[in-house]
């Protein structure tokens, strides 16, 4: 595993600068098209009338075009894809984005609609030169019901922003997940973002009460309703949740915020075993019920390397599993009394061995936080192969077993963590680098496993650049061929996030 | 083997953002999470942790404060302390309870409870005062070790490290003495699930600050609350030159 490092070591030594340029572009992830054997389809090709145009609708300084500018946007943050667009355009109003689209379309350009770019299929930056359309300036808050909940936002708004206007109203955003810092409500809803607020509010297509959006030749489809009930025509809005910017570019949303939850308490426990996972689980839903609000569960090797390598402190000693309970009500005695009697119970019967529970707000933030670093954590041992799969949950966790004793002396670490409550584990591999030989014996194999399982290969992540060729794993042949004649129906030219979703005839 | 006499304060959560009231007599804390005040839950788990290495033989938490306070008595029971005191203080009292009156509450029951040690956090993260230990250890007349990063029991009494400008310094001092809690004594414990349960069952006494024979007359009187000033936004300019112009204009450069 050292020597290519010192053979490398020497080689810089030997023939000084022109190694040194090579390990500094060794940095970079390699490009995509080259790491996965892509072609560039037929495309237009961008010139320097195009800038200009584009420069006239947008002006000069939303139009980015240096290299080093450009670079982060081909780039996405778990460091694995990397796309060569020349071009980057930061549209301030649903109208640019129809203007720019609209010319795209007649000159064929391609488009990669780019929100907090953290997505982890790949599927928000570029594979050849694409356009990155960025939405980081659409950011206003159009409206506030603060009887109804219902929040009218543009695309670009931060999803924690969101959540922490939505508060001063005593109401949350339906949804949370771990990049709440960067990520996009437009992203979020382009991708069905899951997260840890799915048990209690399920997903976007039932939270998104109507959006708008612009197709690939420019047309804006106006679904941009605050109606919880409306049984009118074909419930269009549904085509853009999670359609990953395939079929239209999301530029405003309108999103049902439920109220926010005035007691609420963490707790986190060691758990001996998956069976006793899965038992504590049925009893949180029949003891807790209604103010079950998240339900986690990550294994002893997910949480120790994430606190070893981002330096926290786990609060309990060294599991074998570890889950999280959130509660969320309205009466705070009510409530606890609910959690004590059920915490008592489970310690008596074994299922929970040790834990600690609190309803400090700065207490919970730091639990919550070890579980939503996992994530982050994996990148510190160099490469991560992820998976985010649905599983029935009586075979939740063999996956991780499986993988184990697969790739025996081939990985730094293997673990899963999840939201048990969906039914959705993520499994990482993480690697000194990538490997193609560990690739080799992950895909398709994993996808196999979880076909048999009848899991769906992608849970919350989306299919993005990195999984179309796997897609066929969890949909039958008649649903995507329905799937490529609408993508055929709205985006003719297929310029939209080309090379992502739908896999190639 | 000492007593350890722990002072403990209910504050708003460290998490929460605080807003000022309008008329600007506070802040606002009706319905606003509260917990243990950072600092006292190290002094907490310091005693703790002498007594885990029988250096101390009992821990006592004090809380002064309305009903409430109990809640963050039970936190530092589940921490590991043996049991409780609640100087009841509500309503009006409650609202001008000052450093003066907490430090003449531990004197007393410094005394009465025959300690050989008070630890509290060296300031509590809502009034920043960093007074209470220094006065508690006035009124005993006792040695004080303030603003402390590492304890250590010698023959004599106790080796002290302080935080102080620029570097530690470090004391010897006799017992009884009393001492505030820094940053990096230690670094507290979660209360686990079996400690929360157990808390639950030890003894909390509540007494009056009257019995104690202490005037919660108010010594300082706040005059207005205020927000810090919001910071200006910034903007954005084209290119190099205009912020060097932009620059010398304020007289930065």
């Amino acid at each position: 595993m050292f020597r290519p490092l010192s053979l490398l070591i020497i080689n810089i030594s030997k023939h000084n600068v022109a190694s040194q340029i090579k390990y500094s572009t060794a940095i970079l992830p390699r490009l995509s098209s080259e790491k996965y054997n892509i072609k560039r389809k037929s495309f237009g090709t961008i010139n320097e009338s195009d800038i200009n145009h584009f420069r006239s609708i947008l002006s000069e300084n939303r139009v980015i075009t240096d290299e080093s500018d450009v670079l982060p946007y081909n780039i996405d943050w778990i460091k694995n894809c990397r796309g060569q667009s020349k071009v980057v355009l930061k549209p301030k109003t649903t109208d640019e984005v129809s203007e720019v689209l609209s010319y795209c379309n007649s000159k064929k350009l391609a488009v990669c609609p780019q929100g907090g770019n953290t997505g982890l299929v790949g599927g928000s930056v570029p594979v050849f030169d694409e356009i990155v359309l960025n939405f980081s300036l659409m950011n206003k808050v159009i409206s506030l019901d603060d009887i109804s909940g219902a929040l009218v936002c543009e695309a670009g708004c931060v999803l924690e922003n969101l959540d922490n206007y939505v508060r001063q109203h005593n109401l949350i955003m339906p949804l949370d997940l771990g990049a709440k810092g960067s990520c996009h409500i437009g992203g979020n809803v382009s991708t069905n973002a899951g997260g840890l607020r799915l048990l209690r509010y399920g997903n976007l297509h039932g939270s998104i009460l109507g959006l708008e959006a612009v197709k690939a030749d420019g047309t804006v489809i106006d679904c941009l309703r605050t109606l919880k009930k409306d049984n009118t025509g074909y419930h269009l809005k549904h085509l853009f949740i999670g359609s990953e910017g395939t079929l239209g570019v999301v530029t405003k949303v309108a999103v049902h915020c439920p109220a926010v939850s005035k007691a609420v308490s963490l707790g986190y426990f060691g758990v001996n075993t998956f069976e006793d996972v899965l038992q504590l689980y049925r009893n949180a839903k029949i003891s807790l019920g209604e103010i079950l609000s998240a339900f986690e569960m990550a294994d002893n090797r997910a949480i120790c390397s994430t606190v070893k390598n981002l330096k926290l402190t786990n609060p309990l000693e060294d599991y074998p599993f570890y889950v999280l309970i959130e509660t969320s009500g309205c009466d705070e005695e009510h409530d606890s009394e609910k959690l004590n009697r059920f915490l008592s119970k489970e310690m008596e019967s074994g299922h929970i061995i040790d834990g600690t529970v609190t309803s400090e707000p700065a207490k919970m933030r730091t639990i919550w936080n070890i579980r939503e670093n996992i994530a982050e954590a994996g990148l510190h041992d160099g490469y991560v192969f992820k998976y985010d799969v649905s599983i029935p949950l009586n075979n939740y966790y063999d996956i991780v077993l499986l993988l184990r004793k697969k790739l025996e002396g081939k990985y730094t670490n293997i673990y899963g963590y999840g939201h048990i409550g969906d039914g959705n584990i993520h499994i990482n591999v993480t690697v000194p680098e990538y490997s193609k030989e560990v690739c080799d014996m992950l895909e398709p194999y994993i996808f196999e496993q979880v076909a048999k399982l009848k899991g769906s290969i992608s849970a919350e992540h989306g299919v993005g650049f990195r999984k179309p060729q796997f897609i066929h794993y969890s949909k039958d042949e008649s649903a995507l061929r329905l799937m490529k004649d609408l993508k055929h129906l709205m985006d003719p030219n297929g310029i939209l996030n080309p090379y992502k979703v739908l896999p190639d005839v | 083997m000492a007593r350890v006499l722990v002072g403990v304060k209910r504050v708003i959560d460290y998490a929460v953002k605080v807003r000022v009231k309008p008329d600007k007599s506070g802040v606002v804390t009706d319905g606003v999470k509260h917990s243990m005040n950072p600092f006292d839950e190290i002094a907490v788990e310091e005693a703790v942790r002498m007594k885990e290495k029988k250096l101390a033989s009992e821990v006592i938490a004090v809380s002064c404060g309305p009903a409430q306070a109990q809640e963050t008595l039970r936190t530092a029971l589940a921490m590991g302390a043996d049991r409780a005191i609640h100087v009841e203080v509500a309503g009006k009292e409650y609202e001008t309870l000052q450093p003066i009156h907490v430090a003449k509450i531990l004197a007393k029951l410094s005394q009465d409870e025959k300690a050989d040690l008070v630890i509290v956090g060296k300031q509590a993260i809502d009034d920043d005062s960093n007074q209470t230990a220094q006065m508690t250890a006035a009124l005993l007349d006792w040695p004080q070790g303030t603003f402390v990063s590492k304890v250590e029991k010698t023959d004599a009494g106790l080796t002290i490290t302080r935080e102080i400008d620029g570097g530690l310094e470090t004391i010897k001092t006799k017992i009884p003495a009393v001492l505030s809690a820094d940053l990096r004594l230690n670094e507290p414990r979660y209360a686990t699930l079996p400690n929360i349960m157990k808390a639950k069952k030890k003894p909390m006494k509540k007494v009056a600050a009257k019995d104690l024979g202490v005037d919660l007359t108010p010594r300082i009187k706040v005059i207005s609350v205020e927000d810090p000033p919001v910071r200006q936004a910034g903007s954005v300019v084209p290119d190099v030159d205009t912020l060097v112009a932009k620059l010398k204009e304020g007289g930065h450069v």
